[in-house]
């Protein structure tokens, strides 16, 4: 295997997992990044709103951690990048080509998330939505992909197995009938 | 005294709808955060490389038409599972010696509507927090956007906190 192709699952998985005792060991920081927006909150415009009065600056190993993060995403495009374009289940190619998503060279279509189309409806739900909701239901949630499904799964705490299910059970409800009707528009 | 109680009042606010409360006596310099760095860019190259942000794998995931996505989460969570068992079983310390502690996480009817709302959201940006920042650092820089838009549904949270059912 080449390290520029496309890693397999059962090389990732296990890596992220050990993002788990690794973050723990080096100096005892439970695994979870939605925290990081929260600290934002409270270190750029806490507002006098009680839930963003702490002390963020005890938590800027959060926001190094997901700095980190982004330059990684620099790292792997721009010195262990490959050029083949993704390949996707042939259905889900099949009904994103009745929306005019044909590129699969990037890791989001670039038809649909582009500076352009912020000003459309459905980019506008795509990016602005999009991302409200994320920003909005984890911290309702108390925690996202990383702070409940992987580190609150790892501790067996059953509080994340309801939020993983919930993030499930929301995904599939949106990728399934209400995203078709989105990108249709 | 009085500061024992500013202290307390401080953490009881941190802990609210947290899974992740890193507490820890000791003082280091700033210096000490450069290997959380290496560790977020050790984790943002498996983001990419693995697929785990790309918009294609999360719809794929949702429309069960690929096992990719579940291996990565399923085997993360097996080897997290295992090695939280190993640090238990062995009383493992942290590099600087303290007792590594875990904070059990109560259960709020958030994790159903949150969870749920951020499931929606999932779908359609193809990703959770942790990869909107890898995938700005692909380049796809129209994605500042949408992790401004998810600081801002952050915000709204914190400000309507009290009018919403825990």
């Amino acid at each position: 295997m080449e390290i520029t192709q496309p890693w397999p699952w059962y090389i990732a998985g296990p890596l992220i997992g050990l993002t788990v005792p690794l973050l723990l060991i080096l100096g005892n920081k439970s695994f979870g990044i939605s925290s990081s927006l929260r600290h934002i909150c409270a270190a750029c415009l806490p507002a006098k709103i009680p839930f963003f009065k702490y002390d963020w600056k005890k938590e800027v190993w959060n926001l190094v951690f997901v700095s980190g993060i982004l330059i990684g995403g620099i790292v792997a495009t721009y010195f262990l990048g490959s050029d083949t374009p993704i390949v996707v289940h042939p259905d889900l190619a099949k009904d994103l080509s009745q929306y005019g998503v044909q590129d699969y060279t990037g890791l989001v279509p670039v038809e649909i998330f582009n500076w352009q189309s912020l000003v459309t409806l459905r980019g506008f739900i795509m990016m602005v939505v999009g991302g409200f909701l994320v920003g909005f239901g984890t911290r309702y949630a108390g925690g996202c992909t990383s702070g409940h499904a992987i580190m609150g799964l790892s501790t067996l705490q059953w509080p994340s197995l309801v939020a993983t299910c919930c993030f499930m059970l929301g995904g599939f409800l949106m990728a399934n009938f209400i995203l078709p009707i989105i990108l249709a528009l | 005294m009085e500061n024992m109680n500013k202290d307390n009042e401080e953490f009881e606010v941190r802990t609210a709808d947290s899974i992740c409360v890193n507490e820890s006596k000791l003082e280091h310099k700033w210096y000490h955060n450069f290997k959380y760095l290496l560790v977020g860019i050790g984790f943002g190259i498996v983001f990419v490389k693995a697929e785990v942000i790309s918009w294609f794998r999360i719809q794929e995931m949702f429309r069960l038409e690929s096992f990719h996505m579940y291996g990565i989460i399923g085997s993360a969570v097996i080897v997290g599972a295992i090695s939280v068992a190993i640090i238990k079983k062995f009383n493992i310390k942290t590099i600087y010696g303290e007792e590594i502690v875990f904070h059990d996480k109560k259960f709020s009817v958030g994790q159903i509507y949150g969870g749920f709302t951020f499931g929606l959201g999932w779908a359609i940006t193809g990703a959770c927090p942790g990869p909107l920042f890898a995938q700005i650092g692909t380049g796809a820089l129209v994605i500042v956007v949408t992790l401004l838009s998810a600081i801002m549904g952050t915000w709204v949270y914190g400000k309507v906190r009290d009018k919403l059912l825990h």
